[in-house]
């Protein structure tokens, strides 16, 4: 592939896979802290926010040394023939996974609290299971929610440079998405190139705030408050 | 598996300043009502009955236990319909696939009530492609009404149905629910604080306050009652159930047959022979005569038989239960009227009504 289209394929692939996969993941974690009065509630919604306010390097920081190859989760994954994670793009894809959580799961939270409780129980008096009930009721009711969710998430992976840095470094095809991408051409006063890449990216992330809060009617909605 | 057919509801739950502590055998047909006043727990029983809350007890309807000491079925699994106080259709469904929710959720064999049937009854053809925020609030109610007969559940759980409506809805929808009462054979349960609609729609009353049951039984038998428990006073009077038998048009007048005895009704020309009306006869518009007097306005005279003499809590009436074959009257009588007339209980009168309402 062009060189010069690589790092921007590269960021879509992960900022496409994390956001797929953060769906899966978020969505019980956000139905359960907005439904839950478990006392480990509060200690958990503070778990998936921290990624707010810690330094992304702090958080890089850990996940190399965790993953790393005298970490536990790096001894799992070798002795189970995965390999290292760090300066690999599946590296990078759980890490973008940490980072990017509450901006997954905290517009779905604020969605499923919004849904009154009295629909889910006339759902139920009408032979709805809760499985069933989740998704004929919760899941479309919650639509401007999920898609919240995505944009954001899919936006703040493109967005993200620390961790990426930490975890990842910069290997051409592998983990050189477009922020680290500037960051090199600035590094190597290449400014035209990190013009054009700059401008899109402001491009970008304009268009997809203004479709977002289009699309929501509230802007700021479902981000932290 | 207990055998008995009616519903079993024995129920104990307590919140902060809230006990309820209920135990009623109740009919296993017709409508039940759960009256009183906001706030005395019958909401609270209607929810525990169908397990949308918790509580210690015991719950079963016809034979099928929903709850004891062993079991809980969750309210997924149990056969009812609930219509709630706000209608709760789903936003995001048009009228026709929030009806069909239920529906396309109970098994075939199981399903006796189907959608042109309640699209009759309650009137909903044209809204059938709405969304729910098109619909009125009336309009609204009936969809929820419907949407949870198309379960064709066991049982149907009302709470305060008419409550959110204005005037004009209210009066729009009960000829619907009669109809539902009518055509229906699954007991209802419905809970209301209005008197009008009980008397319009009830057979049998749970009076309720403060978490406990203050009086229950058939709706004849209960307005009958000398205690009053409902606390009607100039407005106490008995609802009787009649069929039309006769219309003497010439007159503006109807006959509505009861099992012991008629009664003249004011037509307005809307009546049908063979039509079942539901009729108030008022306490305070039946006097009493020892002999048929024939030389005097009234029309409707009946042979009654003096039950119960009671003090009425106004000072100087006396409230007279009077029994006509097998249905009870009640009657506001001056204390000074019984003393002259020697009215005593078992004595054979006439009784003398001067009106006789239509319960609308």
């Amino acid at each position: 592939m062009d060189p010069y289209w690589q790092p921007i394929w590269l960021t879509i692939k992960l900022a496409g896979s994390t956001t797929l996969l953060l769906l899966i993941i978020g969505t019980p974690i956000a139905w359960w802290l907005a439904r839950s009065r478990h006392w480990l509630r509060q200690p958990i919604a503070a778990v998936v926010a921290l990624p707010l306010v810690l330094p992304p390097t702090v958080l890089g920081f850990y996940l190399l040394i965790l993953l790393g190859p005298n970490g536990p989760i790096g001894g799992a994954t070798e002795s189970l023939g995965l390999g290292l994670l760090p300066f690999t793009f599946e590296g990078l894809v759980v890490a973008s996974i940490l980072y990017s959580l509450p901006f997954t799961v905290q517009p779905l939270q604020n969605a499923f609290q919004a849904i009154e409780g009295r629909y889910l129980e006339a759902a139920a008096t009408l032979s709805a299971s809760p499985i069933d009930r989740f998704f004929s009721i919760v899941i479309p009711m919650a639509r401007p929610g999920f898609l919240s969710a995505a944009v954001l998430t899919f936006a703040h992976t493109v967005g993200e440079f620390g961790v990426v840095l930490m975890i990842g470094g910069n290997i051409p095809g592998e983990t050189k998405v477009l922020s680290v991408a500037i960051y090199d051409h600035v590094e190597s006063l290449e400014y035209a190139q990190a013009h054009w890449l700059s401008a899109g990216m402001v491009v970008f992330s304009f268009v997809v705030l203004v479709t977002l809060y289009s699309l929501n009617g509230r802007p700021g909605s479902g981000l932290v408050k | 598996m207990n055998d008995k057919r009616g519903i079993t509801a024995c129920f104990r739950c307590s919140y902060p300043g809230f006990e309820l502590d209920v135990n009623l055998q109740l009919p296993g047909q017709g409508v039940t009502a759960l009256f009183g006043h906001s706030g005395c727990g019958k909401t609270t029983l209607l929810r525990c009955m169908a397990g949308l809350q918790s509580a210690d007890g015991v719950m079963s309807v016809n034979g099928d236990i929903w709850q004891d000491e062993k079991t809980c079925v969750p309210v997924h699994r149990r056969p009812l319909a609930y219509v709630f106080q706000d209608a709760s259709l789903f936003p995001h469904l048009s009228v026709r696939k929030n009806l069909l929710y239920g529906y396309r959720r109970t098994p075939g064999q199981q399903r006796k009530i189907h959608p042109e049937q309640v699209e009759q009854w309650l009137g909903l053809s044209h809204l059938m492609n709405r969304m729910p925020d098109r619909l009125s609030g009336g309009e609204r109610q009936r969809v929820a009404i419907a949407r949870a007969l198309l379960t064709s559940p066991g049982v149907l759980l009302m709470d305060e149905p008419l409550s959110a409506l204005d005037q004009n809805s209210k009066q729009d929808i009960m000829p619907y629910l009669e109809t539902l009462r009518d055509s229906l054979s699954m007991p209802i349960l419905y809970v209301s604080h209005s008197a009008a609609e009980v008397a319009r729609l009830a057979d049998y009353i749970v009076m309720m306050d403060n978490g406990r049951v203050t009086a229950e039984g058939p709706l004849q038998e209960t307005l009958a009652r000398t205690d009053q428990p409902f606390g009607l006073e100039d407005d106490a009077g008995v609802i009787i159930n009649t069929t039309i038998g006769v219309i003497e048009e010439q007159w503006h007048l109807a006959r509505g047959d009861f099992d012991s005895g008629h009664l003249w009704i004011r037509s307005n020309g809307n009546l049908t022979k063979g039509q079942s009306v539901r009729v108030q006869v008022l306490a305070r518009d039946i006097s009493i005569a020892l002999n048929p007097h024939p030389d005097q306005s009234i029309q409707n005279l009946i042979p009654a038989r003096i039950d119960q003499i009671a003090d009425d809590i106004s000072p100087g009436i006396a409230l007279t239960r009077l029994v006509a074959g097998t249905t009870p009257f009640v009657a506001r009588l001056t204390t000074r009227s019984v003393e002259t007339l020697a009215l005593k209980e078992g004595q054979q009168v006439w009784m003398q009504v001067k009106s006789v309402a239509i319960v609308d």
